[in-house]
């Protein structure tokens, strides 16, 4: 069974026929055509389909199209609009995380949803936030020093 | 496409590559790489002078990338080296994605047109300048001969062409017309190393800002207007074919559109992948699993341990090993690496549109033409109606050096109206894999003098090389197989290394990032500090007093000691373990510290490399190259490993096929040596040191030799001894 | 009658009552005396029809019916191996003296049912006897089906053999002695299998009767849910006060109010039984989740409801072993609450909190949080250990719900620390596995 539903996406309202246990990442890739967020394992265990749901970081992978109506949704695409989201993705750059590049989206989105929680985060509020993201380039000794960049400011 | 007037030695060169996507950075006109009908490569009036290369009228620099970019940054150091020699303006520079082509885009090292094994740079680097050259010297010919002057007397910077004495300059752009005129150049010389003004600086890459706002296309993001969204379950036993498949369940799910059924896989179309995958998961398949439902690892290990047993074909040979392995006590040990998966983070997948006439591909594969052609085989068409459109890669790591993922897509695509974006789930990509193979090693050795004498090494497994490369397997010996086994840096008087090929039984096997140096630098470096205990010395001292000719390795190694505060006391069960390694042209020392707690589990607290890559191109790429590449095989270390039951993989997702997070991330430092020697491969190097030096470090903590991976954390249990 | 005679008489009377008292206080009250109303034969109750399928059913076919009735019965779930052919039988029990194997009850003439007749059926069903005469173990929950009425046992019949024959032998057992003598079954079902029908209670409501009838005849709740005695058959005189079976912890399901189903509304309890989650209580998994999706779900409301009313009447029992309440929602960051296990946090981290939460409160889905289940609350541990190592997959209307299993890439240890980690954080009392009893955890369910 499909339904109309309508959500409101990055401050846009999206209206699409989807069944109701449609994780909304696949909402996003195949229905909105937003392929920022990434499709990794769809069991919540690499994080790479992170986005935010209420300003947290959600796996969509597993979250039901059904459970978010009514919610804020923020994607990868639109999280530079958000001043932690802005500091992160600066971050990224000078401390120049990405390799192939494929969970940065979802590293992103973890690290923001961090940064708007907790300023200024130590290396255990790190580690709670962020161990549900994998990266298979082993890009986490510079996703955490992006991190702390994004809290202090700091210019590499 | 105004394509009669560009009939030119341009096109003749580049080929056709108006289906490349276009990426262009450092620039307000960006190519819309989310948009799914790509802007042409209009060649009309830009200077090309050759397959790398291309300069339009605004002097917007377009630099043609021979090697895919699956996060080893390759891009940012093509482009590098390419803009060194042809001095070009950075900020005007953008980026394409070559076309299949294995003329023009072939790497000089494979013959064929491939990225891996460490060897983009080392393959390019040569090539790359000599475009950028005589590139240059074209523009320069076409100024000189505008402004009637000695072309010696003009120099070139960052995208112009400069007359000191009048004080004249002219844009690239505004030389691309008659540059194209020009004949190039034989021979032009290129930079004397200490001019570069690019190469060596920690440059910026160039693919990441599109990585961070979520615009970077991968394949898996291509969107091809009316597609439809398939996905797909091979037999789970390896060779195994379709029996009967029961879909009314499947049927009767909304947004399933589609059941394709082949003799060996069965797909779901459908409107979306949430639609595809309930609808496979809906099926009822009954498999004709076929005779290799009787395989298991059981068995595998126990056919390679015998193929082990036997003599191989020799490798190298010099001393005479007989004699010396006569003349002391001889000591020896195996090792044995498992089965691994590649899982890159972005799971397999290909978009094809099949027509009657012509089939259409986007993907990310480290292999173009090579897709291209086994597409042509499965579409049953001529290589020339395919086109395969390069993405980039969310991991490669070897896995897309197979065009597997392609075929099964253009196979399904056959039987579908319109396009169809084929994507594996992650069990589907980690269930049938290409997997690293199966490896074990035996040494032989004894001492003399606290050295080494004598040095027996057997190194029994898959000969991938033979079925990836056949003109490459010559005379029984898989070169990648014995890669760092035929060269192991120490000074030996007797060593003899045999290769025993040994293909496990129906699960395929093929390359992994690090390939053949991984196998062999683990087992080499790890008995090495077997030996050293043996030899009562400190293992670093001991690798020293075999390096007296080695000035490069020596001077990592000791480096690498001093920054990782050798020596310096540990607290109980931590330890430290040295990797030295030759692998892929560059000299490595690693120094991996670890604690092992009472219940055996292994917490890693730092990594220090030493890199001497020759001239690192871009540096920052080096350091991150390496960081990554030793999570990558400690991770493996760790918890790396696939076994087969009734002829099943028995992995799954990373639930069960486990990775490295961030929250087990130890410090790790990089240090990268100056040098003036040619560039070594970086991309696989911190894979092969991973493994042997915490394994080292392992042993030091607890004094357990361990001779298998993935480390078996039952055996580091206090109260455990070697 | 000699004196002697007189003495060794008095003696063997003595004895035999002692053996009787013995077997009296060992076999205990059955399942239903606990109601103590006036029983009445099935066919003399006029109230209403606690037997048989829901009236929506009444003019369905045999067959129909008799599918109603063997997922009422939740059959197919033992007699199914995971992966393999429905009722193909060939699944493992593992139990602490060797490990017994379900059999093929499709109508396959040589290796499932395919021979059997009414009577031989009913045999089994009933009495715990096969057709070649030799004694059922009871694992085969025959000792609750003897309560079902010829009727609706035949009536499952004609439904098995409505079914695809499928030739499959199931595995020997492998029992050690003593236990692998099948006769010592025939003492053992003389003392403990009453080997009587359902005979409705006239004191209680007709609902009462239906929910008897279902709880006890075809759910079998106490198989599970019933601690055992000393011949390891069901106590009754702690009645649904929770025991653990196959390795996971089934929860009292008495009407006691702390530990119990004395606080759960109506609603939570229809919600958990036909969806395998209430608000606030979690979510069915393990065996339970099993028994949902396979079994509950398939129930007619109005069957839920009776099975609701019938619970609602068995007296509390105490659960010493738990906490008195659940612990409420644990502190959203993960700095706050009980942190002590450094590795367990870590594999929390990485492998959990995702789908979880730090406050225990899932952020994609009700039915994965943790706040308020008993499985948490428990200091023992066993079913938050049990679902790391195995995962569960249920159906629900809303869609599959998984959890993957983590038992073959975690070691014991991560899995024990993980456990401490997350009773200690979301419980009330953090539990204190060891790698050893995660061991012996994997042991009991392992296949």
């Amino acid at each position: 069974m499909h339904m109309a539903t309508t959500l409101t996406i990055n401050g846009e309202t999206k209206s699409f026929d989807a069944p109701p246990d449609m994780p909304l990442l696949w909402v996003l890739r195949d229905i909105l055509g937003m392929t920022g967020t990434k499709f990794g394992c769809g069991i919540a265990q690499c994080g790479a389909c992170t986005v935010h749901v209420d300003g947290k970081a959600v796996r969509s992978c597993v979250l039901p199209v059904s459970a978010v109506a009514n919610r804020v949704i923020t994607t990868i695409e639109h999280v530079g609009t958000t001043p932690a989201g802005a500091k992160v993705q600066k971050a990224w750059l000078e401390a120049e995380v990405v390799q192939c590049g494929y969970c940065q989206s979802g590293q992103i989105m973890s690290a923001a949803a961090l940064l708007a929680a907790t300023p200024n985060p130590d290396d255990s509020d790190i580690d709670a936030a962020m161990a549900g993201n994998i990266c298979r380039c082993g890009t986490y000794v510079r996703i955490r020093e992006a991190i702390k960049q994004a809290a202090n400011g700091r210019q590499s | 496409m105004n394509a009669h007037n560009s009939v030119s030695r341009r096109t003749l060169l580049t080929g056709s590559l108006a289906t490349g996507f276009l990426l262009a950075f450092h620039l307000p006109l960006r190519a819309a790489v989310n948009e799914p009908v790509q802007p042409e490569d209009k060649t009309d009036d830009k200077f090309a002078p050759n397959a790398f290369i291309r300069i339009d009228p605004e002097g917007l620099t377009t630099l043609v990338m021979p090697q895919v970019e699956m996060g080893q940054g390759i891009y940012t150091a093509v482009s590098m080296i390419l803009a060194e020699e042809l001095d070009a303006d950075w900020a005007k520079v953008q980026l394409l994605h070559a076309p299949a082509n294995e003329k023009l885009y072939g790497n000089p090292i494979f013959i064929i047109q491939a990225t891996g094994g460490s060897t983009s740079v080392r393959a390019f680097w040569k090539p790359l300048r000599d475009a950028g050259a005589s590139a240059r010297a074209m523009l320069v010919q076409a100024a000189a001969a505008q402004w009637g002057v000695d072309p010696a007397s003009c120099t070139t910077s960052k995208g112009e062409v400069t007359h000191k004495a009048s004080g004249r300059t002219l844009g690239y752009g505004a030389l691309a017309a008659a540059a194209s005129g020009q004949t190039p150049p034989k021979d032009v010389p290129l930079k004397d190393p200490k001019d570069f003004v690019y190469i060596g600086q920690p440059f910026k890459r160039l693919d990441t800002p599109e990585k961070v706002n979520g615009k970077a296309v991968y394949g898996i993001d291509a969107i091809v207007p009316n597609m439809k969204f398939a996905t797909l379950a091979q037999c789970p036993v390896f060779g195994g074919k379709v029996g009967k498949v029961d879909d009314h369940a499947a049927r009767k799910i909304p947004g399933v559109r589609q059941i394709v059924v082949l003799d060996d896989l069965v797909a779901v179309v459908g409107d979306h992948m949430w639609a595809a995958k309930k609808g496979l998961d809906a099926l009822d398949i009954a498999w004709n699993e076929g005779p290799n439902a009787k395989i298991d690892s059981k068995a595998i290990w126990e056919d390679l341990r015998a193929a082990s047993a036997k003599d191989g074909v020799v490798a190298k040979s010099t001393g005479d090993i007989a004699k010396g392995l006569a003349s002391g006590e001889k000591i020896e040990a195996s090792f044995e690496l498992p089965f691994l998966a590649h899982a890159t983070m972005e799971p397999l997948n290909a978009t094809v549109h099949c027509k009657p006439d012509s089939c259409e591909i986007w993907t990310g594969t480290q292999i173009m033409a090579r897709v291209q052609s086994e597409a042509a085989k499965a579409a049953g068409l001529p290589i020339e109606k395919v086109t395969v459109n390069q993405h980039l890669l969310g991991g490669g790591f070897g896995r897309k050096l197979e065009p597997d993922m392609v075929v099964a897509a253009v196979r399904i695509a056959k039987q579908v109206e319109g396009p169809v974006k084929v994507v594996w789930t992650r069990e589907e990509d980690i269930q049938h894999d290409v997997y690293r193979p199966v490896y074990r090693d035996t040494i032989a050795a004894t001492l003399s003098g606290g050295k080494i004498a004598s040095w027996k090494y057997k190194i029994a497994g898959a000969a991938i090389i033979a079925r990836w490369l056949p003109p490459a397997f010559q005379k029984g010996i898989d070169i990648d197989a014995v890669d760092s086994a035929t060269d192991v840096p120490y000074e030996i008087p007797n060593v003899h290394v045999e290769y025993v090929r040994a293909e496990p039984p129906a699960i395929p096997t093929g390359f992994w990032r690090g390939v053949g140096p991984n196998n062999n630098v683990f087992a080499v470096e790890c008995f090495i500090d077997e030996l050293a205990r043996k030899a009562g010395k400190d293992p670093v001292e001991f690798r020293r007093g075999m390096l007296a000719n080695q000035p490069r390795f020596l001077s990592v190694l000791n480096l690498a000691a001093e920054k990782a505060n050798w020596g310096q006391p540990l607290p109980a069960r931590v330890g430290r373990g040295v990797c030295l390694q030759p692998s892929f042209g560059s000299f490595i020392a690693t120094v991996v510290e670890a604690e092992v707690d009472e219940q055996g589990e292994v917490n890693l607290r730092r990594a220090t490399s030493v890199v001497d890559t020759g001239i690192a191109v871009n540096p920052d790429t080096i350091v991150a190259q390496v960081e990554g590449g030793l999570i990558f095989g400690l991770t493996a270390a760790l918890y790396g490993e696939i076994t087969i039951e009734k002829g099943r993989v028995q992995q799954s997702n990373f639930n069960d096929y486990r990775m490295l997070r961030i929250n087990q991330t130890p410090k790790i430092e990089v240090h990268v040596v100056k040098s003036g020697e040619a560039p070594g491969g970086i991309g696989e190097t911190g894979t092969t040191a991973g493994p042997p030096a915490l394994r080292n470090a392992i042993y030091a903590a607890t004094g357990v030799a361990l001779r298998r991976l993935p480390i078996d954390r039952k055996l580091l249990a206090a109260g455990k001894k070697a | 009658m000699s004196g002697k005679m007189r003495i060794l008489t008095s003696l063997i009377v003595i004895a035999l009552v002692v053996a009787a008292l013995g077997v009296w206080i060992i076999r205990g009250p059955g399942p239903l005396d606990f109601a103590g109303g006036t029983k009445v034969a099935l066919a003399d109750y006029r109230a209403g029809k606690p037997t048989g399928v829901p009236a929506k059913l009444e003019k369905a076919s045999l067959v129909e019916r008799g599918e109603y009735l063997a997922k009422a019965a939740d059959c197919m779930v033992c007699h199914t191996k995971p992966g393999e052919k429905d009722y193909a039988g060939g699944l493992a029990f593992k139990l602490p003296f060797g490990t017994l194997y379900s059999t093929n009850i499709t109508p396959d003439k040589d290796t499932g049912i395919g021979n059997y007749s009414d009577q031989d059926f009913l045999g089994a069903v009933q009495h715990g006897k096969r057709r070649d005469g030799a004694r059922l173990y009871p694992a085969m929950p025959y000792t609750s089906y003897t309560f079902m009425t010829d009727e609706d046992v035949l009536a499952v019949k004609a439904y098995l053999f409505s079914l695809p024959a499928v030739r499959a032998e199931a595995p020997e057992n492998t029992l050690s002695f003593p236990f692998n003598q099948r006769w010592a079954m025939i003492v053992w079902s003389a003392v403990f299998n009453p080997d009587t029908r359902f005979a409705p209670d006239t004191s209680k409501s007709p609902e009462w009767n239906r929910g008897a009838y279902l709880a006890e005849a075809l759910a079998h709740c106490g198989e599970c849910h019933t601690p055992r005695n000393l011949g390891f058959a069901l106590d009754n005189r702690r009645k649904f006060g929770g025991a653990i079976t196959a390795g996971w912890r089934a929860f009292n399901v008495s009407s006691e109010r702390a530990t119990g189903l004395g606080n759960w509304s109506d609603a939570d309890l229809v919600s958990y039984l036909s969806l395998g989650h209430a608000p606030g209580h979690g979510s069915a998994s393990g065996p339970m989740g099993e028994a949902v999706d396979h079994s509950f779900s398939q129930f007619a409301p109005e069957d839920i409801s009776s099975i609701v009313a019938y619970l609602r009447s068995v007296p509390p029992q105490p659960s010493p072993d738990l906490p008195a309440t659940t612990a409420p929602v644990a502190p959203a960051s993960h700095k706050d609450g009980v942190t002590a296990d450094a590795r367990g946090k870590k594999v929390f981290a990485s492998a959990c909190a995702s789908c979880h939460g730090w406050s225990g409160e899932s952020p994609v889905s009700p039915m994965a949080t943790l706040t308020g289940t008993w499985a948490v609350n428990d200091p023992a541990a066993t079913n938050v250990a049990q679902i790391v190592i195995s995962g569960t997959k249920r159906h629900t209307p809303d869609g599959a719900l998984s959890m993957p299993a983590f038992g073959n890439a975690y070691t014991d240890d991560e899995i024990a620390a993980v456990a401490n980690y997350v009773t200690g954080r979301f419980g009330t009392k953090g539990s204190k596995l060891t790698a050893k009893d995660v061991a012996e955890l994997r042991e009991q369910t392992a296949e």
